[in-house]
């Protein structure tokens, strides 16, 4: 008989070793779902993982992976904190969307200005206001009435995904644009432009905040005292009450963090990348961001090498899109069995296999 | 005339690292009380696993009534004839006692049929308990007396009992004994796990004492005194806390009308406590599990806030300030559980220096934790408080609780406090090192602390304190000095034993 026998200490080989076994699990399990839609397996992960980084026009896909990555980066580095502390912040793809209507709100209540240097900056603090906001409703609900916040962040992407189309349709449309949906082009807006800061590379400030991200959380996580109570909290809540860590305050802040940064991501998408708001505007990387911050393992430098892979499905899929004709949705699904395979071969760190008797000790 | 019933002929089991049990033999007779005796880590609880069916031994053999036991499961040692009564009850708070009783059978009769057999066997065995009653409102004591029923309903050849007065009063003690003393006489037999040398004098025909894993002998208890037991069990000398009399200070913590919701389901609230306790006076406070223990240290913490007034530090009213500006005025508390409410199980010792050391021992500045500081507070303490593990860098889980437990108290008390507050100071630990906690918790209150000790082993606060209170019902009984008190006064001051007739009126 095979058991599962709980190890004394966490693995620290394993948590290191199943992201890695996760991703090459990923692409097996994903290439037999390509082959079952009748598309070469071997030349689909190829074009997905080989081809945007070293393929015949890897020039124009290697940007795109900073301009996907920053905001996988950004949003995956707040939420990170507080699945440590075990607040679970599901709602990053409305705060992003918050963040996007509040920032391109704010520049679009002044156009057109010419004052680039207020401007720009008062729509990075608007957008994390944004987003941050948004995260205060779950938040709140939880700390005052005990609500929970996975259900409450969840159904307010939703909200938020309407009150972006109410926006694109109305208050925001274009009063240019001949009557079509959709705002502004915030990137013929100088004083608003979020413009690439180096030519062809992709860079753009949203990279440069999701850098800083990392380092600060780094910084945080192994020295700050924040760090050491978001980890005390998750890992056992009631040494957290004992060494004077309030579980309320824990929770605002976890959600307004994560919130914050993810509507600074909506901000710096909407002004450069995205350039206008739109119903299409949001893909999803506020969901993707969860899975970039478990296949990063909560850890900053993880999540920042998490951030980037997953902005090369992204690329990757576009390319097998246009090329394979692979669906838009087997994508997604191959995304999806990334967190799915990670949370299995996640037991390994915790558990050992046993072969023989089981045994209760 | 007496017939061995179960014997065990060199059982060994080793783990990896450590060897819980090497060539164990011993036999209980029918209808014998046997001790099994040992500290912490002697493999007693191993080896009552083996014969319950929750470990498998690697080598040697059981033969119950002559015949080959090798119980695959507590099931099949249960069909055998085995029953035991953990230390941890697992009881559902929110079923009835009979409700209870039902999910460890195999095939449950109707729920009526049992009430009626629990009445049976309760009256029997002279132990009150009313079936219909919901669990989450029963007294230790009661609780103790629905696994006993549980085992009893299947007619067990041997019982095991893990520590079962841990949680009783003397007078709960009591009927506990003579129910076991009924069984003896019926012909049962009864392994007993203690720590209490003196009620295995009282209740035991033989004693087996094991350390390190290893049977180191037998003995008669009744023949020899508690403290040869004491030295057989440790194989060496046993050091007993001094203290010198000091002439206690002015009044450092005052408890005034202290009265608080419990913060759990089924927790008891505390109900107008008044109490002060002066400069380098150890306050001893007594009591049975569950009657506001928790309670009463997460409100002296700070986890528990109340209002200002009825918790005083000094003259400073501190009812309603968080752990840490406690911390920072001098008052230390450490928690009776020692994974998860003193110590974070997954974090290294380092990290639970910091914990709640980060304080007084100023390990944070500007936000910045200094971890090489938090390092250097864990290794003072290892080396104190002789706390056995390889270094700082190892996990908490992975100490045994009295290692666990010396690291914890050793953290407050290095913390120079001027009131320390500790529940269960030496919970499931070994003499020696229950001795050696005891004894830094005498000199830290000589240095002029004030000290709280809210412990449940009526010995322990015996032995260490100047005064004693009991806690009942989450009111605090006025203190008595300790000198000249007997222990059926205490017993009386506990609130006697609960519920002597089946209770049906809530106190």
């Amino acid at each position: 008989m095979i058991a599962l026998e709980r190890r004394p200490q966490p693995s620290r080989v394993w948590s290191y070793l199943s992201p890695i076994l996760a991703v090459i699990v990923t692409m097996v399990a994903g290439g037999i779902v390509f082959a079952a839609l009748g598309k070469p397996p071997v030349e689909a992960i190829r074009t997905i993982f080989w081809d945007p980084l070293f393929g015949d026009f890897a020039d124009y896909f290697r940007p795109q992976l900073l301009v996907k990555a920053a905001p996988l980066i950004l949003i995956a580095i707040g939420l990170s904190f507080g699945f440590r502390a075990g607040i679970w912040n599901i709602g990053a793809e409305g705060q992003y969307i918050m963040g996007a209507l509040f920032g391109a709100g704010f520049a679009l209540a002044f156009y057109p200005s010419e004052a680039r240097w207020l401007i720009f900056p008062l729509m990075v603090v608007a957008g994390t206001l944004g987003g941050l906001l948004w995260a205060m409703i779950p938040g709140l609900l939880r700390v005052r009435f005990k609500t929970n916040e996975i259900l409450v962040s969840l159904m307010l992407v939703y909200v938020a995904d309407f009150l972006l189309d109410a926006m694109a349709l109305g208050l925001l449309r274009n009063p240019e644009g001949m009557g079509f949906p959709g705002s502004r082009n915030l990137q013929q807006y100088p004083a608003a432009h979020n413009a690439e800061l180096i030519a062809n590379t992709g860079m753009h400030w949203g990279v440069i905040a999701a850098i800083f991200a990392v380092v600060t959380a780094y910084i945080l996580l192994s020295r700050h005292i924040f760090g050491f109570n978001v980890r005390l909290a998750g890992q056992s809540p009631r040494a957290a009450a004992f060494a004077g860590v309030s579980a309320n305050r824990m929770v605002l802040i976890c959600l307004g963090l994560s919130g914050g940064l993810a509507g600074m991501a909506g901000m710096f998408e909407v002004a450069g990348p995205s350039g206008q708001v739109m119903s299409s505007f949001n893909v999803g990387y506020g969901f993707t961001a969860i899975i970039v911050a478990f296949l990063g393992r909560l850890h900053p430098i993880g999540i920042l090498l998490a951030g980037l892979l997953m902005a090369l499905t992204y690329v990757g899929g576009e390319l097998a899109q246009m090329n394979l004709q692979l669906p838009r949705s087997a994508i997604q699904l191959f995304q999806g069995m990334l967190l799915f395979f990670l949370l299995a071969v996640d037991v390994m760190t915790n558990f050992r296999i046993r072969f023989g008797r089981r045994e209760v000790a | 005339m007496t017939e061995t019933l179960l014997a065990l002929a060199g059982l060994t089991k080793a783990y990896p690292g450590v060897i819980a049990n090497k060539d164990v033999s011993f036999e209980i007779e029918q209808g014998e009380v046997h001790a099994l005796l040992g500290e912490n880590g002697a493999g007693k609880s191993t080896l009552v696993k083996a014969i319950y069916g929750l470990v498998k031994p690697d080598s040697g053999a059981m033969h119950l009534d002559g015949k080959p036991f090798e119980p695959g499961d507590p099931k099949a040692a249960r069909a055998a004839g085995i029953g035991m009564v953990f230390q941890h009850f697992s009881l559902f708070d929110a079923l009835t006692v009979a409700e209870n009783v039902t999910l460890g059978m195999e095939t449950p009769p109707p729920l009526r049929d049992l009430s009626a057999r629990i009445r049976e066997v309760s009256d029997q065995y002279g132990l009150p308990l009313d079936p219909t009653r919901i669990v989450g409102d029963l007294s230790a004591g009661e609780r103790q007396r629905v696994e006993i029923i549980r085992c009893l309903l299947q007619d067990p050849k041997l019982l095991i009992m893990d520590e079962p007065t841990s949680v009783l009063t003397p007078q709960e003690v009591e009927i506990l004994f003579e129910t076991l003393r009924k069984l003896k006489a019926e012909g049962t037999a009864i392994l007993y796990i203690s720590h209490k040398l003196e009620e295995i004098r009282a209740l035991c025909d033989t004693a087996t004492i094991l350390r390190l894993g290893e049977v180191v002998g037998t003995c008669t208890p009744r023949q020899v005194s508690a403290r040869e037991m004491a030295e057989m069990m440790v194989g060496g000398t046993l050091h007993v806390p001094e203290r010198e009399a000091g002439r206690p200070g002015e009044v450092l913590l005052t408890l005034d009308g202290l009265s608080a919701p419990s913060p759990q389901e089924f927790g008891m609230p505390l109900r107008d406590i008044s109490v002060e306790v002066r400069a380098g006076q150890v306050l001893g406070i007594g009591g049975v599990a569950g009657n506001g223990q928790d309670e009463l240290l997460l409100a002296l913490s700070g986890e528990m806030s109340v209002a200002p007034d009825m918790v005083r530090l000094r003259d400073r009213a501190i009812g309603r300030l968080p752990p840490n500006a406690r911390r920072a005025l001098g008052l230390c508390a450490a928690p009776e559980e020692r994974l998860g409410h003193a110590a974070a199980p997954d974090m290294t010792l380092t990290e639970n220096a910091a914990l709640s050391g980060k304080t007084r021992k100023n390990l944070v500045r500007n936000g910045l934790v200094d971890w090489g500081g938090a390092r250097d507070f864990a290794s003072t303490i290892i080396d104190r408080f002789d706390v056995r593990t390889p270094g700082p860098e190892n996990v908490a889980r992975s100490l045994s609780g009295g290692n666990l437990q010396k690291f914890v108290i050793g953290r407050e008390i290095l913390q120079d406090p001027d009131v320390l507050v500790v529940n269960q100071p030496t919970w499931g630990v070994d003499a020696s090192a229950a001795a050696a906690i005891r004894q830094a918790i005498l000199d830290l209150a000589a240095r002029g602390t004030a000290v709280l000790v809210i412990s449940q082993d009526l010995d322990e606060v015996m032995e260490i304190a100047d005064d004693f209170a009991a806690l009942n019902e989450g009111r605090l009984s006025a203190p008595r000095p300790v000198a000249g008190l007997t222990i059926e006064e205490v017993g009386l001051m506990l609130g006697g034993a609960h519920d002597m007739e089946v209770a049906h009126v809530e106190a």
